[in-house]
């Protein structure tokens, strides 16, 4: 099935065009990786898909559907930095999108539904290792807990699609690759669509089933600003992370039967 | 021989140096008021430490032989009833309005220009208005601390919000978070801490426009007791009232340093 479908995707701010005739077609559970030059348009494409950003023309379908024109739970982020709230305690960053969706006005939950929040989202930090920092604030975890705690929170949702802006570009290599085989596994077991941004070719070619470039194919001397970036490569990619050693077995929370959600 | 940006005091040194320029006020205090009350007993400019104990002694234990109340102590809570009062209703509307006009695009496009000219109207000057609309009772008093200091809670308060990386607003969005929920579970929460730091540096002028307004129209309160003395040229009620106010504004701002320190550690790591 076709998760993501693009069609003659332009974006442009002002005069300055910074994507142009983007066409992808997407299937759900592939796990895209975007590569390209800093300043090409990634991010953009990501926000687009995103519901951040509108397309100056053309169309992006999710599930045959138009793309709600906001950003809402069908697609997940996680973002470099500042996806964790500080004020709240790691398992309450959790459980934050469970309380959102079932607690329309106070956006809180108690008593028994408050309970199984809990249970639900200590599930989830186990499937991410972070069940020893439950109640401790994010300030307090180092960057690549931090980016545990951001999949975990988006994870809880079980979007259809996750969408990350290079999200261990500011770890340590040990870290990620760690991290690696952590979203490698959550990736295999959730089915869901991932787009990846990422700088290192390696990690894209490693985690990717699909690897697109971006870069601009037209070119003026005389205005640099008058073409945008392009998808100029569309490569398969290893996709088994087995260069990041072999997976861990992590027990992986299913989506529990929930009335009216 | 270290520069002197690289030059620490110790811990016991830094008290001394801390107590240094109070030990010198005094000093000097007593110094001048010894040497004038040697030239003219009667000077009633720097009174000696036992006329101030006296006065002391009188304001806080003793009824008033004309109204009956122990007057520091009335003054005191009619005060502080007024600033707390000024205090809370700017919090609340700086806090309601703060969070409007930082989230949402509509409404700072319509209130951040009107609040910023709000802002720049020198509130002693409204205090005339103020008289004539509410009387000279307790409301404009309070709503000149109001009109006071609210002003910059907005704008301290959305410019707090607006610091707020976006990224939590998407991502709260993409957890399914409405308006009212991110205001509720995103930033209210964070800029609650923010509230007290701005409130914090808001005490001063509080202060300011509760005594002016105590000093021009009022029949008790501390302001209203240091212009009365004032024509009497009681330096002895005065000075200890001065001294009175400052301990209060002091113990405030402590007050409120612990609150935040106490329930918002989380705000103060980053
Ligand atoms: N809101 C915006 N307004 C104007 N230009 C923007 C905006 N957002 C991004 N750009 C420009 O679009 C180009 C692509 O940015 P971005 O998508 O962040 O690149 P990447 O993520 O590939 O490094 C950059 O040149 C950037 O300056
Ligand atoms: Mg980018």
């Amino acid at each position: 099935m076709t998760a993501i479908s693009v069609r003659g995707l332009w974006k442009a701010y002002g005069e300055r065009s910074v994507l142009e005739r983007i066409d992808l077609d997407v299937d759900s559970g592939e796990f895209c990786t975007l590569v390209g030059a800093s300043g090409c348009g990634k991010t953009t494409f990501l926000r687009i898909l995103l519901s951040q950003e509108r397309p100056t023309r053309g169309t992006v379908l999710l599930d045959d559907q138009p793309l709600p024109s906001e950003p809402e739970p069908s697609r997940g982020v996680v973002f470099q930095r500042y996806s964790v709230f500080p004020h709240l305690t790691v398992l309450e960053n959790v459980i934050l999108g469970l309380e959102l969706q079932q607690a329309r006005w106070l956006g809180r939950l108690f008593g028994a539904a408050r309970r199984r929040a809990l249970e639900e989202g200590e599930q989830w930090l186990a499937a991410v290792g972070l069940t020893s920092s439950r109640d401790a604030c994010p300030a307090s975890l180092s960057g690549g807990m931090q980016q545990r705690l951001a999949i975990a929170q988006a994870l809880i949702l079980h979007p259809k699609v996750l969408l990350l802006d290079e999200p261990f570009g500011a770890l340590d290599p040990g870290i990620r690759a760690d991290m690696h085989v952590l979203i490698k596994d959550l990736w295999r077991k959730t089915g869901m669509t991932v787009f990846m941004v990422t700088h290192d070719i390696k990690e894209a070619f490693g985690l990717g089933t699909r690897v697109l470039a971006f870069d601009k194919v037209r070119r003026d001397p005389q205005a640099p600003d008058a073409f945008g970036a392009t998808i100029t490569y569309d490569l398969p990619g290893r996709g088994d992370g087995a260069e990041d050693g072999t997976l861990i077995p992590v027990h992986f929370p299913s989506k529990p039967a929930r009335q009216g959600v | 021989m270290r520069r002197l940006v690289n030059r620490r005091p110790g811990t016991a040194g830094a008290a001394y140096l801390a107590a240094l320029p109070f030990v010198l006020l005094v000093a000097a205090y007593l110094v001048g008021s010894a040497a004038r009350l040697a030239e003219n007993p009667n000077d009633k400019l720097l009174p000696a430490p036992s006329t101030l104990g006296a006065a002391i002694e009188r304001v806080a234990t003793q009824e008033d032989l004309r109204s009956g109340d122990i007057i520091l102590w009335t003054d005191t809570a009619a005060s502080l009833e007024r600033l707390g009062k000024g205090i809370a209703v700017s919090a609340v509307i700086g806090l309601a309005f703060g969070i409007a006009v930082g989230l949402i695009p509509y409404v700072r496009a319509t209130l951040a220009p009107f609040v910023a000219v709000l802002s720049m109207i020198p509130p002693l000057s409204v205090l005339p208005i103020l008289f004539i609309v509410f009387g000279t009772g307790e409301a404009a008093k309070v709503v000149l601390i109001v009109v006071g200091i609210t002003p910059f809670l907005i704008r301290d308060l959305a410019l707090r919000v607006r610091e707020l990386p976006g990224e939590q607003l998407i991502k709260a969005q993409t957890l399914g978070a409405s308006t009212w929920q991110i205001v509720l579970r995103i930033v209210l929460p964070q800029v609650i801490p923010r509230l007290i730091g701005a409130l914090r540096l808001s005490l001063g002028p509080a202060w300011l426009f509760l005594i002016a307004a105590e000093g021009i129209a009022s029949s008790d309160g501390l302001g209203y007791r240091i212009f009365l003395e004032r024509r009497h040229l009681a330096m002895d009620v005065i000075l200890p009232y001065v001294a009175w106010i400052t301990l209060l504004a002091f113990l405030l701002d402590l007050a409120l340093a612990r609150i935040s320190a106490r329930f918002f550690g989380w705000a103060e790591v980053r």
